[in-house]
């Protein structure tokens, strides 16, 4: 069952059209990679989904039940929360704000946070605070917040930039697991070209001059696949 | 010891004392809230922006002999421009820092020109400079208080929206929430708290209010709440110490110090300390 379909979508950003007649659709369990080089438009287009950037052209459909309320979200840190005075606990449970009713948080709501930090083995660190946690605890934190804000779909903005080799493999796993196990759709933005192979089930190549959109066996026989992957292995 | 108490106990008995007690202490804690959440976001010159446009706007009272009512007055222009500047901020290619200083400066001077058509700069003006917490009316007091007791039960209300929309904007926004909604949220209750704050203060000081007990507890806090908690706590023991002072206090020249900016300097006290506090602490780590 499809959640998000885009048909010949448009996207500018700062006034240049960086997505150009784009269409491609999500299904439900999918896990999505988005890739391309710098500049060709990843996060802009996953901005465009997210509804953070106004769309040009074409249109964004979702289905299957899923409203934004549903959405969760992996951003890029911003130069403001690098030293940002906020305990782990704090950062997760706001993820949960967006069903929450009254001003303040419920019980159930903080035993959602507390299960996300579990899952995603950041319990102990609950009372530390972020911006004295290592770049791969950073982002298990803000994916714990994601977790909170959705059931369904989980959107990831370079979810392993700037982390080592290590922390990157195992930050893969954990989505793979969220995916697989957890049954959550995942749409990721990468550059790491061999990294999200081993992810996802469909590949979203952006790229100046046109775009492919396929499953990963396509993408591998494909001329964009042809040219990156072996570009990849040869550098 | 016993001299000095008594001296207080003298001060509090005026009602002057009282006031500028009751209202500075109210204001004091809005600012600090407000201030964590406008540190964090980069806003912190907002104060001073809006401040000068309150000074322009109470000038403008001035000439239309609404003195006595300014605050009436000064209230929903520098909640408009509260708004307006949010606005340059997000559609336009002036950022910031830049629309900040083009409001501040602009306000100030077209303040310092329309009170050359009254009876120009006298100490009035000067009093809406540098503040004097001690000439509030009782009706300032009344309106101070019942408005920053408005601003803290909104505060408490949204506190949860409020670190959200400071801590990531876009994620909000992207989870469903009404982020602009929340944002308009904060600049409002800071404009109705720069305004409230100016006659303790004066538009050249309040800033402090807002940026020392936030900067200064991020020396040493580790959670939103702490920081919130510890520079509200700040922020009224620093008013309190600074007030005492500047009553009791008599310079060699003979002169008592100027309210406001004594609170000022205990709160760079405050802020040195606890900078050293931190300094030594993560030393000790290592």
């Amino acid at each position: 069952m499809s959640l998000i379909s885009c048909k010949n979508l448009s996207v500018a950003y700062d006034g240049k059209t960086v997505v150009n007649n784009l269409s491609f659709s999500v299904d439900e369990g999918d896990a999505v990679c988005i890739v391309g080089e710098n500049g060709s438009g990843k996060t802009t287009l996953m901005k465009s989904l997210l509804g953070l950037v106004k769309t040009s052209g074409g249109c964004i459909e979702f289905s299957g039940g899923l409203f934004q309320s549903e959405i969760g979200y992996l951003p890029q840190q911003t130069e403001v929360q690098k030293d940002f005075p906020a305990s782990v606990n704090e950062i997760v449970l706001s993820g949960c704000l967006n069903k929450t009713k009254g001003p303040f948080f419920s019980k159930k709501e903080k035993a959602k946070a507390a299960y996300n930090m579990e899952l995603l083995g950041i319990t102990h660190l609950k009372k530390r605070c972020y911006q004295e946690l290592s770049g791969g605890q950073q982002q298990r934190v803000l994916l714990a917040r994601a977790l909170c804000a959705t059931k369904k779909i989980l959107l990831l903005d370079e979810p392993v930039a700037g982390l080592d080799p290590i922390v990157t493999a195992e930050l893969y796993d954990l989505i793979k697991k969220l995916n697989r196990e957890d049954k959550l759709t995942v749409i990721m933005v990468s550059h790491d070209i061999p990294g999200s192979m081993d992810i996802a089930n469909k590949i979203l190549h952006l790229n100046h001059n046109g775009s492919f959109f396929g499953t990963t066996d396509e993408y591998e026989k494909s001329d964009f696949g042809k040219h990156f992957l072996g570009g990849g292995a040869n550098g | 010891m016993a001299d000095l108490f008594s001296q207080i106990q003298y001060y509090l008995g005026f009602t002057f004392v009282q006031r500028a007690l009751i209202a500075g202490i109210l204001i004091s804690l809005c600012a600090a809230l407000l201030g964590v959440s406008l540190v964090l976001k980069r806003y912190s010159m907002i104060g001073d922006g809006l401040s000068h446009v309150g000074f322009g706007a109470t000038a403008i009272a001035a000439v239309l002999n609404l003195t006595d009512a300014s605050l009436y007055v000064s209230i929903p222009i520098v909640v408009i421009s509260a708004f307006f500047l949010l606005r340059i901020n997000e559609n336009t290619k002036i950022k910031g820092d830049a629309a900040i200083g083009i409001i501040s400066s602009g306000a100030l001077a077209v303040g310092t020109v329309i009170i050359s058509f009254t009876n120009g700069l006298n100490t009035d003006v000067c009093n809406y400079l540098f503040g004097s917490p001690l000439t509030m009316t009782k009706s300032d007091v009344y309106l101070s208080v019942a408005l920053s007791i408005v601003v803290l039960l909104l505060f408490v209300l949204f506190y949860n929206k409020i670190f959200a929309v400071t801590f990531d904007e876009s994620f909000m926004k992207a989870t469903g929430l009404r982020a602009n909604l929340y944002n308009t949220v904060i600049a409002v209750l800071t404009a109705v708290t720069i305004v409230l704050g100016m006659k303790v203060m004066g538009a050249l000081l309040i800033s402090a209010l807002i940026i020392f007990p936030a900067v200064s507890s991020m020396r040493v806090c580790k959670s939103f709440l702490a920081v919130t908690v510890s520079s509200a706590v700040i922020a009224v023991v620093c008013f309190i110490i600074g007030l005492a002072v500047s009553c009791v206090y008599v310079s060699p020249a003979g002169y008592t110090l100027p309210t406001g900016a004594t609170i000022v300097i205990i709160n760079i006290v405050v802020f040195l300390v606890l900078s050293a506090v931190k300094k030594i602490t993560t030393l000790k780590k290592k």
